[in-house]
């Protein structure tokens, strides 16, 4: 057996590194179960009635229902438009001019704050739609580059000539679609989804601009919260922010991979 | 159903490039029917519109009595076996051969047995439940034949095949297709860019330059009848002399070289001579003289290479430098002066460029 001497100051940089990421973790965590009125770590006594805080005040109740319904219809609607839109880019990639491409990633480029403002100015308040719907666009916005980028990811390792056999065999080209091209980038379906789901359930900046009285998002009800209040209930809701988004992810894993291996 | 392949006018476009012109291609029923050019003179464009993956600017397709020139490519009912094999990475071995068959509505039970019957054709019924990934690269091509197959398509082509194969398999493999494709009586297609491939494989060839069929011939009359300066380059005719006739006596016609040096010549043996030629010859076609008397181009040797069967010369002469070999019992050194005597069996008479 060959042993290989370890650097000790490669596992001290590896270390801090990981306390450096899971620290906020751990401190949120910690401070979500302290038995006291105001934020604190480490925590002081233990207790779980910051949880059921949340689901005491109704504005958190409503709010994650919002942000749920959110993020699942953003996320759907943004991979309704983006697989296509990748597929077309990397299927004709020869074809189309290169700036193409570059259109789905706009998006992400204007900082979040002012396409939050230049909805509000354009769409909410000029076109005067529903509070939800203006909501809805600007997340499909924000998430459909995400959408595009790591699907088309996944298709530019995807030798098209596969659907071209699948065709010869006799099968349409939307049904080869489905059949044959889908499953085939299906790692980076999942990805693109989880990636937009949390970028939409997390969002902040856009979302200021666009909730309005009675409709608002998670984020922005803790935002409005922590300006009133500095009890751990902030520390508790953003735990379960995180949870929900774990079960989101783990539930796409298990059944979108599924869903596909099934043939 | 075996059918005929006709492709008549053909003329293709990429953009404003025009990359095919008024072609026209024959494929008797059974007939395995090579298309043999370097990469852009046009013979994958022309397989890709007869399996309709590109639309013909002008021209039709018919397969037997169908006319496919505008239907589409789904619906065309082509076995296609491609370069880099096209399996579906996500099924297994057997469901990428019953792909076909369960497009065509075939019931699981049946369309099982039938891709089954078909994996032990090609020697493959133990890997049937393994994923493509799994495979090797002449395993992989030969699902792929086993998946073109098995739905019995009254047309098969393949598009360079064995070019993602090692040379030892590539020969293997080429000898399995022609075996399966004879027992099947599948009129084929058969795109690629090596001669010997082609050559050895097919019933026809047609040698293609840009966007045009040179000749379609078999690949004896190829081999041995070029029909004009492209084709005979191309089969490795490495020496091609511009000649005048400047006498004709009955069948023996003399010709005339650049440098003034005469040739006698027979039509019996070359068909009619016009008075403008090119003798085509490959090195095996001038023998290296150093008798003074014999008819030939003269040459001053240069470097000289061991063939084994022969040696071979560099000869630098007025209608520029030939290659021709001269006999093993006397080498000649470089600078020496001889004569480059046309073998007539060895050679051709082509009308000039």
């Amino acid at each position: 057996m060959m042993t290989s001497r370890i650097n000790p100051l490669l596992i001290l940089f590896t270390v801090l590194v990981y306390i450096f990421l899971m620290g906020p973790l751990i401190i949120v965590l910690g401070a979500s179960v302290s038995d006291t009125t105001y934020l604190t770590f480490p925590p002081q006594g233990l207790t779980l009635r910051w949880f059921e805080n949340i689901f005491e005040i109704s504005a958190f109740r409503r709010t994650i229902i919002t942000s749920l319904e959110l993020a699942f219809l953003a996320t759907g609607l943004a991979l309704l438009v983006g697989i296509p839109a990748a597929y077309a880019l990397n299927r004709y990639r020869i074809k189309l001019p290169s700036w193409l491409s570059t259109v789905f990633v706009l998006p992400i480029l204007v900082p979040e704050i002012v396409l939050g403002f230049s909805l509000l100015k354009s769409v909410a308040v000029g076109m005067e739609t529903p509070i939800f719907l203006t909501l809805l666009v600007g997340h499909m916005l924000l998430v459909l580059p995400y959408c595009v980028r790591v699907v088309s990811a996944s298709l530019a390792s995807f030798d098209f000539s596969i659907e071209e056999a699948a065709v010869s065999l006799g099968s349409p080209p939307v049904k080869t679609f489905f059949t044959i091209v889908l499953p085939n980038v299906r790692s980076g379906v999942i990805a693109a989804f989880i990636l937009a789901f949390i970028t939409s359930i997390n969002d902040v900046s856009t979302s200021l601009f666009l909730t309005g009285p009675g409709i608002s998002t998670l984020p922005i009800q803790i935002l409005a919260h922590v300006e009133q209040f500095f009890d751990p209930t902030i520390a508790s809701v953003s735990v379960l922010l995180m949870l929900l988004t774990v079960a989101v992810m783990a539930i796409v894993e298990r059944t979108l991979g599924l869903t596909f291996l099934a043939k | 159903m075996t059918q005929a392949l006709t492709v008549q006018n053909l003329t293709a476009h990429y953009g404003a490039t025009k990359v095919l012109e008024d072609l026209s291609l024959s494929v008797g029923k059974g007939e395995l029917v090579s298309l043999l050019g370097a990469s852009g003179c046009g013979k994958t464009t022309t397989l890709r519109l007869i399996a309709g993956f590109l639309e013909p600017t002008s021209g039709s397709i018919r397969l037997g009595d169908k006319d496919l020139t505008r239907l589409p490519a789904y619906k065309r009912d082509i076995g296609l076996v491609f370069q880099n094999y096209a399996l579906f990475p996500h099924l297994s071995v057997l469901d990428n051969v019953a792909f076909g068959l369960k497009q065509r509505g075939v019931a699981p039970g049946d369309r099982e047995k039938r891709a089954k019957a078909m994996l032990e054709r090609v020697g493959l019924s133990q890997l049937a439940d393994r994923l493509p990934g799994a495979l090797s690269g002449g395993q992989k091509q030969r699902v792929a034949l086993a998946r073109a197959l098995v739905i019995e398509p009254p047309l098969l082509m393949f598009d360079e095949p064995l070019s993602n194969l090692d040379a030892k398999l590539r020969v293997d493999m080429r000898v399995e297709i022609r075996q399966l494709q004879r027992a099947n009586g599948t009129t084929s297609v058969y795109v690629t860019h090596d001669q010997e491939e082609a050559f050895s494989i097919s019933d026809r060839v047609a040698i293609m330059n840009a966007g045009r069929i040179m000749q379609f011939d078999t690949p004896e009359t190829l081999y041995q009848r070029p029909a004009n300066a492209f084709v005979a380059r191309f089969v490795g005719f490495e020496n091609l002399v511009p000649m005048k006739v400047s006498a004709r006596d009955g069948a023996t016609v003399t010709a005339v070289t650049g440098d003034g040096s005469l040739l006698k010549l027979s039509q019996d043996r070359f068909g009619a001579i016009p008075d403008a030629f090119v003798l085509a010859a490959r090195a095996d076609g001038l023998s290296v003289s150093t008798d003074a008397k014999a008819e030939g181009i003269p040459a001053t040797l240069g470097l000289r290479t061991y063939l084994g069967r022969a040696y071979q010369y560099q000869a630098d002469t007025a209608a520029g430098q030939l290659i021709a070999n001269g006999s093993l019992s006397a080498p000649l050194e470089p600078g020496a002066q001889a004569k480059l005597v046309p073998v007539p069996d060895q050679c051709c008479v082509l009308k000039p460029e």
